[in-house]
């Protein structure tokens, strides 16, 4: 597998990530360096295996649903980058 | 004072020969010095060091000191402290002072400890020579042209160096083993679950945890135990009480062969080819010293393991580049100076506030989960975890620890596979398959490569064996003096 440009751009696309387009084709060789060494795993029969997602295979745990934090939204506000009476700003996205 | 071990700092605490202020001002003052050589703090807080140290004095005047009480460390920079920066090494977290502690820090806070500072590390923990850091590399204080490992690296550095007697780190493929071996020093990462992920920067959540650096096993012993515990705010917490790891140090067995009856499997698979012959020679010496204790060492076979890195590099990217989703400008970080509307916020702010490594990892992630891929990726390296994981069950039902290198190589000098991000991760191919299964592994020092550079013998243990991890190296540490070599810069 190797990806063409028009890949690598449209992956940067969808995580958000901007690529000059002088950065681009050298992305792309170390993305597909990566690529090559994850293509290994190809070659394993894995017939009939379970999927693993956590060491001790446990369950998510249940809480009882109360709250358990108190408000401390003017803790979090007063390190973000722009808010306004209790609100975090953004462009504006509705016309 | 500066080299003395955890349990001779609590005696000269105790015993009034010296203050938990006077203890601060001397590593306070030796990390000023050492700092400019090494790069291994990104942030330093002498006035709050000093009102801990203070507050420590006080409970020890009163008689409720506990084992840790009065005792400087630093956190690896992951860790979330309250009023006082957390950058993850990153740009995108360079002005992100929080607002919150993280469990480990909570708890070491409460057992009186005194934090002097914050540690350098590779940006999100990505990386394992500390040179992706947005704060500069760190450098080994055995060579200052090497790195020092990482991605934990300024941890490892520190306290190789002494600036600090013990820190913290975390180990997601390999970081606190590698950097431990490299400068070193003692490290252990334990079982998956058992240190609260609370308030540590998420990187890869199915195998992030958190480990502790120390001189010796006996000094890792008393930081990790005080780090664990159930801690319903971290969702893979297991329910399991805090551990006091110091009695298994307590050998029963005999003084001449304490480890008399100990199984040590050595797996092919970590001899073969492309390990280095330096690192080959002081491993073998040390299983040979090993033997010498009283342990057996049996062949094991983990034919799976050398499939770890490939996996890891699907599943770590993928859950990173979900993890990583949660830094988009708005809330807090890093936001683009000049952006056209709010997609444009989003991509500025990310492209600025990321490094190369930490992008390629997203970019990687992001391929791997995209429509059409999952399978042939994501569901492939999780069926792989899982044969990794099946090789060391078979593995340790014919031995009790298993041994080898933690690195295939001493200290590489900085800049040598920094454009290379291939070569790089093949530089964690003992220690990744640990993270895999989730099992502790802990990382000694055994002797000295080319260029008197330090190497390190990784010990693996079964499911919740810390203890037995700890005790076995205690009883080589009894036996030898490699863990009491300090390099010459810190002398």
């Amino acid at each position: 597998m190797s990806l063409s440009i028009e890949q690598v751009m449209r992956v940067a696309g969808l995580a958000r990530i901007e690529l000059a387009d002088d950065e681009a084709e050298a992305t792309r060789a170390k993305l597909n360096s990566i690529l090559q060494l994850i293509e290994q795993l190809q070659a394993v029969d894995t017939r009939g295996i379970e999927p693993m997602s956590h060491p001790q295979d446990v369950a998510q745990r249940l809480r009882d649903d109360v709250a358990t934090e108190c408000d401390a939204r003017d803790a979090f506000q007063a390190i973000a980058p722009r808010t306004e009476n209790g609100l975090y700003l953004v462009p504006k996205v509705i016309e | 004072m500066i080299n003395a071990s955890l349990t001779e700092l609590r005696a000269a605490l105790d015993t009034r020969k010296i203050s938990s202020a006077e203890l601060a001002t001397l590593f306070l003052d030796r990390i000023e010095r050492l700092q400019p050589a090494l790069n291994a703090f990104i942030t330093v807080d002498r006035e709050r060091a000093l009102d801990a140290a203070r507050a420590a004095d006080a409970r020890i005047a009163a008689g409720t000191a506990g084992p840790l009480t009065g005792i400087p460390l630093a956190h690896k920079d992951v860790f979330c402290t309250q009023g006082l920066l957390t950058s993850c090494g990153s740009k995108m977290l360079s002005n992100f002072v929080s607002p919150y502690d993280a469990h480990v820090v909570s708890l070491l806070k409460a057992a009186g400890t005194v934090m002097l500072g914050k540690t350098n590390m590779d940006e999100f923990a990505m990386g394992s020579s500390n040179e992706n850091s947005h704060y500069g590399p760190v450098r080994n204080p055995w060579d200052t042209g090497r790195i020092p490992g990482g991605s934990s690296g300024g941890s490892a550095a520190a306290v190789a160096a002494r600036m600090v007697p013990m820190a913290t780190g975390t180990d997601t493929g390999g970081s606190v083993r590698q950097p431990a071996a490299l400068t070193g020093i003692t490290g252990i990462k334990p079982t998956y679950g058992t240190v609260s992920r609370y308030g540590m920067v998420a990187y890869a959540s199915s195998f992030d945890q958190a480990g502790a650096f120390g001189a010796s096993a006996a000094d890792c012993a008393l930081l990790l135990g005080a780090m664990t515990g159930f801690d319903p705010r971290d969702s893979t917490s297991l329910e399991r009480p805090a551990a006091d790891y110091t009695q298994a140090l307590q050998s029963g067995a005999s003084a001449t062969t304490p480890l008399a009856g100990l199984r040590i499997g050595v797996p092919e698979e970590f001899f073969a080819d492309g390990l280095d012959d330096d690192v080959r020679t002081a491993v073998e010496a040390a299983l040979a010293e090993y033997r010498k204790l009283g342990a057996q060492t049996v062949a094991v076979s983990l034919p799976n393991a050398r499939l770890a890195i490939p996996a890891y590099y699907v599943l770590a990217p993928a859950e990173a580049s979900s993890n990583l989703s949660r830094f988009d400008g708005v809330r807090y970080g890093h936001r683009a100076d000049s952006y056209s509307d709010l997609d444009d916020l989003y991509r500025k702010s990310r492209s600025e506030g990321f490094g190369a490594e930490v992008q390629r990892r997203i970019l990687i992630g992001t391929y791997v989960l995209s429509h059409g891929y999952y399978d042939a990726y994501y569901l492939q390296a999780q069926k792989l975890r899982r044969l990794i994981a099946e090789d060391f069950r078979r593995a340790f039902t014919q031995c009790d620890v298993i041994a080898g290198p933690t690195s295939p190589s001493t200290a590489w000098a900085i800049g040598a596979k920094s454009d290379d991000p291939v070569r790089m991760y093949l530089s964690d191919i003992y220690t990744i398959a640990v993270n895999l299964a989730g099992l502790p592994g802990l990382s000694h020092p055994c002797g000295f490569g080319n260029g008197h550079l330090p190497v390190g013998l990784q010990l693996i243990g079964d499911y919740f064996d810390e203890a037995r991890l700890l005790a076995t190296a205690h009883g080589y540490q009894q036996a030898t003096d490699w863990h009491l070599r300090r390099p010459a810069l810190a002398d």
